[in-house]
């Protein structure tokens, strides 16, 4: 897009000038800032709100085959233009997605996308009034321990980066929320905390399962939760409704085994032990052979399933897609 | 083997109230296949090895009901025949679930297994989500303490914890006491090594002499002799002081301790 002449700046994004904004459309019509909405899950979140509510999506990634209703500012969260975007228009909701889970990107990229971008975004929440506010945190902030108990709910303390240093970012975004939410009881804030999401999506637990043949460790087969790419879309959209608030596990259909999705999949697998799958699994991550960091182990070792049954009584949530489904939608290539 | 079962497996657990998900486990791991094979070869234990005999099993309420039992012997054979009495002499028949030490859930195939025959993490959330689902849970209170005594410390409980209270207390679940006798006998234990197992990272290691003789491993076949007790129901609040707990804990105590001494009177001999 070509940079507009001075004269057509809205007088409103003059520094010091203060005219009142079109008055906001009543709730449940106005518009949502979708961030990270040119990821994969991103683009679902859009299409599946666009035809209802003006939707402005955020990433610095370009949005191909993006409907015609949708405005996209190219812009990188960290950056002051972020702040136009709330200045322009009365924001009603603002659905976080852009959480870079990345474990090659540098450690301080990560740190300053992660921590220092959402930081930024949360202040101008606060600044511009934002009614709504929506984060998707993940069930992995607990994180796989052995003494987890079967199902932990939205109280159990973020482990998660106890063993595995490199999530502690995604914590640190999940701890940013929830204390945005005691600062700030005049914005509705949501933070969802879905277990591994399955779909379309490109993530270590999809990634792991498109393997052509799946590597488990001898002698260990927890019990896994998993949840299509739809039913957290269709979380996010019941999150959206007015008054929504809180902290939420997600979770998909019926728990099973790890060896049971590998069934569900028809693909061999190898089981490997564990000090033996590590240890190679740190020479290919050093060799830059493989994307799966080795702490990430313990994730088909030891259980971190989360209990719903908060977002199921409180958002209405259900999960749509039946677990055979949701299994095989990771070798499909859209929904 | 499965006749040991003394009927048809596959009816008695049609008769066991489970909930399986889609995938024929329950949300806690439990294989209705992988129990089929453990009870089977428990039976034999059950039946012929140990040739337990059962009193009381009219005091077992259908619905939650909070096991709690003397800790002996070693290996936790207690826990696994109680489970045996429970599926083959208890009508209607259960699955009972027991808690496991959480350094379990570290070593491959022992999670696994404890896993798919519905043994749990020992935390308080499973504790509870299990007995809102009815389910029949046996706790030690003792811990690993109890099942390494030494020889010379055979039935003499030690201290309970208090936590099986609290629990039975939030959710209004009843106490049946159980004592087992036989199980102090199956390892003569002279003490532990305390260095050894903490550099091992295991809770205790017993010493055995008997683990030097051929097929020393096994253990003794003693006669295992199982009495559950006539339930018992506290009430209270849940989160009470140590010491409003420790009484009504030491009410189930005593019940057990003087259960195991009413046993030992009774019984002739350690093998027949």
């Amino acid at each position: 897009m070509a940079p507009a002449p001075p004269s057509s700046v809205p007088p409103s994004r003059l520094p010091g000038v203060l005219t009142p904004r079109p008055p906001a459309p009543p709730r449940g019509q106005g518009a949502i800032v979708v961030t990270g909405a040119c990821g994969r899950l991103g683009k679902h979140v859009v299409r599946a709100l666009h035809r209802e509510r003006r939707v402005i999506a955020v990433d610095r990634r370009a949005f191909r085959d993006k409907p015609k209703d949708v405005s996209h500012e190219q812009v990188d969260i960290r950056r002051k233009k972020l702040k136009d975007i709330f200045r322009c228009e009365a924001i009603e909701a603002v659905v976080h997605l852009g959480v870079m889970h990345d474990p090659r990107a540098s450690q301080a990229e990560h740190h300053s996308w992660n921590v220092a971008g959402f930081q930024k975004l949360l202040n101008y929440v606060a600044q511009f009034h934002v009614p709504k506010l929506i984060v998707l945190s993940s069930a992995n902030v607990y994180g796989p321990q052995p003494d987890n108990a079967q199902f932990l709910s939205e109280e159990t303390p973020l482990l998660g980066g106890a063993r595995f240093s490199e999530i502690r970012d995604l914590i640190e975004v999940d701890i940013l929320a929830q204390s945005f939410f005691w600062k700030h009881p005049e914005t509705e804030t949501v933070i969802l905390r879905p277990v591994h999401i399955l779909g379309t999506v490109h993530n270590a637990a999809s990634n792991f399962m498109r393997l052509p043949t799946i590597p488990t460790l001898l002698g260990f087969d927890p019990m896994v939760q998993v949840i299509h790419e739809s039913d957290v879309v269709r979380a996010i959209v019941r999150a959206l409704t007015p008054e929504k608030r809180g902290i939420y596990n997600l979770s998909g259909p019926d728990p099973l085994p790890l060896s049971h999705i590998v069934k569900l999949l028809g693909k061999p697998s190898i089981p490997i032990p564990y000090s033996v799958g590590k240890a190679i699994l740190k020479r290919l991550w050093a060799l830059r052979l493989t994307n799966f960091p080795a702490p990430e182990l313990d994730h088909i070792r030891y259980v971190c399933m989360v209990d719903d049954s908060r977002a199921r009584t409180e958002l209405g949530y259900l999960p749509h897609v039946s677990i055979t489904d949701t299994v095989r939608s990771v070798n499909q290539e859209s929904w | 083997m499965s006749d040991k079962l003394g009927e048809d497996f596959a009816e008695r657990l049609a008769r066991v109230p489970l909930n399986l998900t889609a995938t024929g486990v329950d949300e806690f791991g439990l294989d209705p296949r992988w129990a089929r094979y453990t009870l089977t070869s428990l039976a034999f234990l059950h039946r012929n090895y140990f040739r337990t005999e059962v009193f009381g099993t009219e005091h077992i309420p259908q619905g939650r009901v909070l096991l709690v039992a003397n800790h002996s012997g070693q290996i936790p054979m207690d826990g696994a025949l109680i489970g045996a009495c429970l599926f083959m002499d208890v009508e209607p028949p259960r699955f009972l679930r027991a808690m496991v030490e959480k350094w379990t859930q570290t070593l491959p195939f022992v999670s696994l297994f404890f896993s798919r025959v519905g043994q749990v993490v020992g935390v308080p959330e499973n504790a509870k989500r299990l007995l809102e689902r009815d389910e029949a849970l046996l706790v030690f209170p003792e811990g690993a303490r109890g099942i390494s005594k030494s020889f010379d410390q055979r039935y003499k409980l030690v201290d309970f914890g208090l936590g099986f209270m609290r629990l039975a207390l939030e959710t209004g679940t009843p106490i049946v006491p159980v004592a087992v006798i036989g199980a102090e006998e199956q390892y003569v234990s002279l003490g532990n090594f305390d260095t050894l197992a903490k550099l091992l990272h295991m809770p205790v290691m017993p010493i055995l002499p008997q683990l030097l003789l051929p097929f020393g491993a096994l253990p003794l076949p003693t006669r295992y002799r199982i009495y559950f007790g006539e339930p018992m129901h506290f009430t209270g609040d849940p989160d009470d002081d140590d010491s409003a707990l420790e009484e009504k804990v030491f009410a189930v105590k005593a019940m057990v301790q003087s259960m195991v001494n009413r046993g030992l009177e009774a019984r002739k001999s350690v093998f027949f």
